[in-house]
């Protein structure tokens, strides 16, 4: 190995040095921002380290650098202005094409090298075969959940007749084309025929699987993507690439099982689909009691005087990009001497922690963001507990079994001196169970837009305290 | 199996371990963050596109090397940025009002 081979070897090391210790500074808020920078920094040594490898070996053409400097300008450009104009409640989707781009990059690579090489060995064969099956599943699958989050593909599961069968089906496809690959390096029929199985692939495993399930998916093809760098690593013999895939790769899956864990689901039972669409809906045992309406006005008067009032925020508020009004009002009843919390359920908002995000966007300092656990000991002691666009993980069946939430891990709502819910109208959650919180009679339902409700409250609470 | 194959899994293997580690320890409140920070780091992927884009000849070649290139490039410079601007709105509250915050809180509510 030349010098300047080991000297470019310990460069790609210290930047996969700043990879691990940037993702060890995201460990705690105060750290997080210089966690993030330590890993950029990482990156941009690779890539200047990079581009020095490639001038000092002379083989790139005058139209490789034309291809390198208009993709590079392309692909940073799209990605820059859509992470700086994105509106944070969209913020998953957007990691989500960032996601699906990155495994198509990783599939993208394998096919080059298999297509270019005149002799494919056994280890680039398998390792390439991988990574087009894992990226390509990643680059459909991404792209199909990023569309199920903005809209433009319905969110409710997609089951068509036979779709049971679908996945298997194509899953044997391109097992068998892989085979037949690895086999037959050489073989575009394969390669073909394995790429299009697997884009298909992505398709019809995420098209089943409910909108509200999507955080769990896109984590689980974050994962995905890593273990597709990963394997492009493996195949252009690179050790940084196989690094910082298998990190990614590690923390996906990690991230992954603590998403199903808090939602109280398998992996393997959001993946099969289906889920959301009414069928398993189960009765409630106590039937559904009346509920108590309640106007704003009496709702300002309650917060007003209360000592504590704990905010339990949902996907409603984030649907309705009421973040700002709920930390409007939030601060308000602050500045009125009012002890006011937030509790967060792990899997409020769209992805696990959207919520801290978005309500840190609204300046809600994080000191006052509780988590599950810290958050059930302090109920106890609310006066109000308002709870917006919050469903499923406020239900207090989940601690009987026999229902569809039974067993999910839930804030202890019903354990407060009084409830207060605001919701557009009685309709179930993601689970399709109703809500026996809100037939407790100390349980007053504001039925309304989130954001309009909170802006109306915060209005009401100003003309009462006068400020 | 090569020597260059088993070093190149034991860096596979030992970098899972370190990502299970690392990761394991990260509050919930920072997880979207996080996914998004991972997801910048797959952006590692694009040095495997340049490199693929320094070899290449020929139209086809050429194809791939751009969107390869243009995807990988989307990846890490969108998911750094992502990151950073949601990191960023992490503040504590200032000092000041943090003193006061104590003061009304100092009611006998017990240990926090």
């Amino acid at each position: 190995m030349s010098v300047f081979d080991t000297v470019v070897r310990l460069i790609y090391l210290t930047a996969a040095v700043g990879f691990v210790l940037g993702l060890h500074l995201m460990n705690s808020p105060a750290t997080a921002r210089r966690g993030n920078q330590v890993s950029a920094a990482g990156m941009i040594v690779a890539v200047v380290t990079t581009v020095v490898v490639i001038v000092h070996d002379k083989t790139i053409t005058g139209t490789g650098w034309a291809v390198l400097v208009a993709g590079a300008v392309c692909g940073a450009g799209a990605g820059l202005y859509s992470a700086r104009t994105v509106q944070m409640t969209a913020m998953p989707q957007l990691v989500s094409i960032f996601n699906a781009v990155g495994g198509g990059a990783a599939a993208l690579l394998a096919i080059d090298d298999l297509v270019r090489s005149a002799h494919v060995i056994p280890r680039v064969a398998v390792t390439g075969a991988l990574d087009i099956v894992i990226g390509g599943v990643t680059f459909t699958g991404s792209l199909i959940a990023a569309g199920k989050l903005q809209g433009l593909i319905p969110g409710r599961p997609l089951v068509f007749p036979g779709s049971r069968l679908a996945n298997p089906l194509i899953a044997a496809v391109f097992t068998g084309a892989a085979v037949w690959l690895i086999a037959q390096p050489k073989s575009t029929a394969a390669l073909i025929l394995m790429t299009v199985a697997a884009l298909g692939f992505g398709v019809t495993m995420v098209l089943p699987i409910g909108g509200a399930d999507m955080p769990v998916v896109i984590s689980l093809l974050n994962a995905f993507t890593g273990t597709a760098v990963a394997m492009a690593g493996f195949v252009l013999e690179n050790t940084m690439l196989i690094t910082a895939g298998a990190l990614v790769g590690a923390s996906g899956s990690i991230l992954t099982k603590l998403m199903a864990d808090a939602m109280n689901r398998s992996i393997g039972n959001i993946v099969a689909g289906g889920f959301g669409t009414g069928d398993s809906a189960a009765p409630v045992t106590a039937g559904m009691g009346s509920v108590r309406e309640v106007t704003a006005d009496d709702v300002a008067i309650q917060l007003a005087y209360a000592s504590k009032v704990i905010f339990v925020p949902g996907y409603g508020l984030a649907a309705a990009q009421a973040q700002h009004e709920a930390a409007e009002l939030g601060e308000l009843l602050e500045r009125h001497g009012v002890e006011v919390d937030y509790a967060i359920h792990p899997v409020a908002g769209r992805m696990p922690g959207h919520m801290n995000v978005l309500l840190a966007e609204a300046n809600v300092p994080y000191p006052q963001l509780k988590e599950m656990e810290e958050a059930n000991t302090e109920f106890p002691r609310a006066d109000v507990v308002l709870v917006v666009g919050a469903n499923d993980v406020t239900n207090p069946a989940a601690r009987r079994p026999g229902n569809a939430v039974s067993g999910m891990p839930i804030l202890d709502v019903d354990k407060a001196k009084s409830v207060v819910v605001i919701k557009r109208s009685m309709g179930h959650g993601y689970a399709g169970i109703d809500n026996e919180l809100y037939t407790d009679p100390k349980t007053g339902m504001l039925f309304s837009d989130a954001k309009k409700a909170l802006a109306g409250l915060a209005a009401a609470v100003k003309t009462l305290v006068g400020s | 199996m090569s020597a260059d194959l088993l070093s190149d899994l034991t860096v596979f293997v030992l970098s899972l371990l370190v990502g299970f580690e690392v990761i394991s320890k990260v509050p919930a409140t920072l997880h979207t963050p996080l996914m998004s920070g991972a997801n910048s780091i797959h952006g590692i992927v694009v040095v495997g596109a340049m490199l693929i884009a320094a070899s290449v000849h020929g139209p086809l070649g050429y194809v791939l090397a751009f969107f390869a290139m243009a995807f990988a490039g989307m990846n890490v410079a969108g998911g750094y940025l992502v990151t950073d601007r949601m990191l960023q709105m992490f503040r504590s509250r200032p000092a000041a009002a943090d003193g006061r915050r104590a003061v009304a809180r100092g009611d006998g509510s017990g240990p926090r």
